[in-house]
Parts: C-alpha cells; sequence; structure tokens
C-alpha cells in the first residue's frame, strides 16, 4: 500500500489561507489505512482548520467528504467533484496520485496536498510503523534475493551487498534500520539458495521504472506491457 | 600472476614483492598544495597513492584532479571512485579521464552514505554497486567497449582493485563476497584497517580455501592509532570496524604523549605479524592526517627500500 503522513497543521492552514470556502477530501484506501488521510481524519483536519480560523479571527468556512479511491472515478468519486462546486479550494488528503487525480477533474479549483506520500510498504514489525517495501523499480530482482527487496530496504540500493557497515543484523546509518542484505543472506539460508548469492547481479534497467520517464503501463490482451515512451 | 596492464602496482605484485599502497585525502579546497607536501612525505616509502573520493561522504577536491596531479609529480596514483554520486555515465566518463592522463590504477568502492556528510539532504545515485563498477572497469579495459557496446578509443589500462572488509556483519558471507569480487574481476583487494588480527587470520584461512588468494592480491590494511581517544572512537563510532579491548586498553594504559609512538608500535607489530599470513601480498597504510609517519611504519616493518621497477 501507499504510506502517507499528514503535513503540518500549519502547512495545511498557510496553503489555503485568504479562501473563503475549503474543502477537505479524505481517501478511504491507502492512506486511512495508515490514518494519514481517510474520511475520518479529513474531518479532523477540517476541525483543526476550523479552530485555526476562529482563534486568528478570519472567515473560512470548511467541510469536508471522502471517498473510497481518489486515484479511480465511479459513483462515489463523482460526488467528491460535485461537492467541489461549493468550495472555492481543495485540500485532499490522499497520495500524491489522488490529489492529482482530482486536480485533473476539477481544473477550474485549486487543489492542495493535506499528506506527503512516503512510501510503499507496510506493518510488519510493530502496529503503527510502517517501512518501505518496494520502490516501484519497474524490474523486480525479489526473485533473486529471497523475496527480500535491496533497492528500497538496503540505503545504498546495493544489489550485491552487504557492505562493510553492516552490522550485527542492522544499517550502518541507523541502529532502528535492519540491514537488508543480512535479512537477504538469513533468508537465502533458510531456502537453501546461497548459490544465488554468489552470483554477481547484473546491472539493472533503470529505465524500467522511473529512469527512463514518467512510466505508463498499457494492459495487452494476454499479457501487462511495461513502460513506454513516447 | 603477470602484470596486464602499464601499473605499476601489478608489477611489484607481479614480481613477487610485497607491495605497499597508502592513501591521501584531498582538501576542502581548491589548493593542490596539500596532495604535494602529502606525497612528498610518502613517496619514497609506496608503490602507489590511493586518492579517496569524496570520503565519508564530506564534500572534497575531487580524486581525479589529485590522482592527475600525482601522476604529474611522477608519483603513481590508485584513483578512487564510489557509485553514491555517479551514474554509469559519469563513472564512464571519469574512467576516461584518468585514462587520458595514464592513470593505471582504479579502486572500486560504493562509498559511505551521504547522511555521514556535509550533504545529508543529498539524493545517492548507486545506479551502479561496487560490484558492477569492478565489471565496467573491467570490460572498458578488456572489451575496449562502453557497457553500451560501442567501441572506446585508446581503452583504459588500469589495474582494477576492490575493497574488502573482514569484520564486518554477517562475518560468513565475508569471504563469499570477496569470491563475488574477484568473480567480477578485481585483482587487488585493499582491506578495512586490521585490528583483530585473529579475526583476519580466520578469514584469510576461508580465502586460502578456496584459492582467492592465487588469483587476487590482498593488501592488508592499516591505520596508527594517534591516541586512546582515537582508539575508542573508532571502536565505538565507526561502523564495521573490530577494535579488541585489549587494543584500546593497551593505548589507554599509556600516558597521553607517550600514546601516538605506541599507536605506531602497534601498526608496525601487526604488519610484522601480516607478513607472515599466506595470501597477504601486501599492504595498505592509511594514516589519516599522519602522513608523515608512513615512512617510520614502511622500515618498521622490513619493507624499505622499495623495488625498482
Amino acid at each position: 500500500m501507499i504510506v502517507a503522513r499528514q503535513k503540518p497543521l500549519r502547512e495545511i492552514y498557510q496553503t489555503v489561507l485568504g479562501y473563503d470556502r475549503v474543502l477537505v477530501t479524505g481517501c478511504n484506501t491507502c492512506v486511512a489505512v495508515c490514518h494519514a488521510g481517510g474520511s475520518k481524519e479529513a474531518e479532523v483536519l477540517a476541525s483543526l482548520l476550523r479552530i485555526l480560523t476562529i482563534q486568528e479571527g478570519r472567515n473560512m468556512e470548511l467541510a469536508h467528504t471522502g471517498t473510497s479511491r481518489q486515484c479511480e472515478g465511479g459513483e462515489e468519486f463523482r460526488s467528491l467533484l460535485e461537492a467541489a462546486d461549493w468550495a472555492d479550494a481543495l485540500v485532499s488528503t490522499a497520495c500524491g496520485a489522488g490529489v492529482q487525480y482530482v486536480a485533473e477533474r476539477r481544473p477550474d479549483k485549486p487543489v492542495y496536498p493535506g499528506a506527503d506520500t512516503v512510501i510503499l510498504g507496510g506493518v510488519t514489525e510493530r502496529p503503527g510503523l510502517w517501512t518501505e517495501k518496494c520502490q516501484g523499480c519497474g524490474e523486480c530482482v525479489l526473485a533473486r534475493t529471497g523475496g527480500i527487496c535491496p533497492v528500497s530496504r538496503c540505503a545504498k540500493c546495493l544489489l550485491n551487498g552487504p557492505c562493510g557497515g553492516s552490522s550485527q543484523g542492522k544499517c550502518e546509518i541507523s541502529p532502528e534500520l535492519d540491514c537488508a542484505w543480512q535479512l537477504i543472506i538469513d533468508r537465502l539460508k533458510a531456502l537453501g539458495r546461497m548459490d544465488l548469492f554468489e552470483e554477481p547481479a547484473p546491472l539493472k534497467d533503470w529505465a524500467a521504472g522511473r529512469a527512463g520517464g514518467p512510466g505508463r503501463v498499457i494492459k495487452q490482451e494476454d499479457s501487462c506491457e511495461t513502460r513506454t515512451h513516447e | 600472476m603477470s602484470a596486464n596492464t602499464p601499473s605499476r602496482l601489478e608489477k611489484v605484485l607481479a614480481n613477487g614483492h610485497f607491495a605497499v599502497t597508502t592513501e591521501c585525502g584531498p582538501p576542502r579546497g581548491s589548493d593542490l598544495g596539500v596532495i604535494t607536501q602529502k606525497a612528498e612525505y610518502v613517496k619514497n616509502h609506496v608503490d602507489a597513492i590511493n586518492v579517496t573520493d569524496n570520503q565519508t561522504s564530506v564534500t572534497r577536491l575531487c580524486s581525479l584532479s589529485c590522482c592527475i596531479h600525482l601522476k604529474q609529480l611522477g608519483l603513481e596514483p590508485i584513483l578512487q571512485m564510489v557509485t553514491r554520486d555517479r551514474n554509469r555515465i559519469a563513472l564512464q566518463s571519469d574512467i576516461l579521464g584518468a585514462a587520458a592522463f595514464d592513470i593505471h590504477n582504479i579502486l572500486c568502492l560504493s562509498g559511505d552514505h551521504q547522511s555521514f556528510g556535509d550533504h545529508a539532504q543529498g539524493q545517492n545515485v548507486h545506479d551502479l554497486d561496487s560490484m558492477q563498477l569492478i565489471q565496467t572497469a573491467r570490460h572498458m579495459r578488456d572489451e575496449g567497449a562502453f557497457l553500451g557496446g560501442d567501441a572506446i578509443q585508446r581503452p583504459p589500462q588500469m589495474f582494477v582493485g576492490a575493497a574488502a572488509n573482514p569484520f564486518a556483519d554477517p562475518f560468513e558471507i565475508r569471504v563469499p563476497r570477496l569470491a563475488k569480487k574477484v568473480k567480477a574481476g578485481a585483482e587487488f583487494i585493499q582491506t578495512q584497517c586490521i585490528y583483530n588480527l585473529d579475526k583476519f587470520e580466520e578469514w584469510m584461512k576461508g580465502i586460502r580455501d578456496r584459492g582467492l588468494h592465487e588469483e587476487v592480491a590482498i593488501l592488508a590494511g592499516l591505520t596508527p592509532f594517534k591516541s586512546a581517544g582515537m582508539a575508542r572512537f573508532m571502536k565505538n563510532k565507526v561502523p564495521g570496524m573490530d577494535v579488541p579491548d585489549h587494543v584500546v586498553k593497551r593505548m589507554a594504559d599509556q600516558p597521553k604523549e607517550k600514546q601516538p609512538e605506541e599507536g605506531l608500535k602497534i601498526c608496525t607489530e601487526s604488519m610484522q605479524r601480516l607478513k607472515e599470513i599466506e595470501g597477504v601480498s601486501g599492504f595498505h597504510i592509511m594514516a589519516i592526517e599522519w602522513e608523515q609517519k608512513v615512512p617510520e611504519l614502511v622500515e618498521g616493518a622490513g619493507l624499505h627500500p622499495r623495488p625498482e621497477i
């Protein structure tokens, strides 16, 4: 899932200062799971912004709404777009994709981000902690690395790790971070596949991902075509 | 081992001598006089001089320009290159830049993470990793071609090296990882600073068991302590460093003014012991901001004069 965190309240407040009617829109999929931008968080954010405007003696009306996925169409999404008629500015607490999706469909309204999109990941260690698992690199290497991603989980993206800074299972940049390559080795050993470790990994085709320009994925009849660039 | 390149370091090793290398860190400015001074200290006592590449991610004068300067002084530079700051276009371009000045040695590294340096908010590149930089340098030399396939006019002739840290975790893959670097094309290895000689010997045994010492020249890395404080710092603060308690104690037991002397003594003793280990082909002395002590260490280990090539 996409993991985001809410922007600082003051930062959001500054972006909408000067508008009369602001609609805060939540997204009830990824960012709701990580408690950053679902309908519930959108409602709380609208209330906090309202309190700030009252404290500062400003006239700004606030309302909130939500939809199950801001990055998709559908009936529910259409009603969100209609609700935007009332507002002269929107704050979307969705991920960056959701914010842009709303902005594209309401070109007449300014849409401001209420969250910072941070990682693709999930909860594996403890509740309330989301960790990165994928960078959408476009050419998955997990088959060689025991199902643990060095692109997203090694601080240096090493395809042939671990580096000399791995210490007692932890990464040199923080004792809070597991060394991805320690995890990879542990898992390859458990699977009896240390032969995979000994083979130098081929140079990566980063053009399959972000380096190839903005990605486009086209669904073909019998397969999902990789990114194409026009 | 026979020499494949014009590298003086490679010839020293091919002729069966212990090799001695050292390193000098570039200044945080554009004054090449700093490099001239460091070179003066060591020039008669080493076969080649590494120039570090923005070590610890602190921005400095670039390794390549310092290497060119050393070359112009008549010395043998080893270009250190990290994959942190350049993509495959820039790496290959800089390798050609070095080749244009007949720099014949390269040390391929991934580089410290940028969070340790003075630009922690910068992006790192790591288009390639150190293993793949080894492959790249060998490909450019042996195939006379870029990674993209096009031919190189006057390809680089570089003796290709890599680093190894026998003390990082997990220990069990430290020999296999070296084997992987050899497979990728590494011809010489400079190790992390050695203070735990027992553990180093265990690692070397693993190297010999796989016959890797026949395929790659291993230069044992050493850094003399200037003080007990430095020993404690290396032990506690530098990732992947293994400084046994008894070594720290030996430094701390000396009065402050005697500690530098003790640090040099520990280093010389280590070199004497390391010389006896089968598979150790030489030494890489990293006397951090203490380059003037390199001659004393080389002489103390019985490695002076350096062979004429």
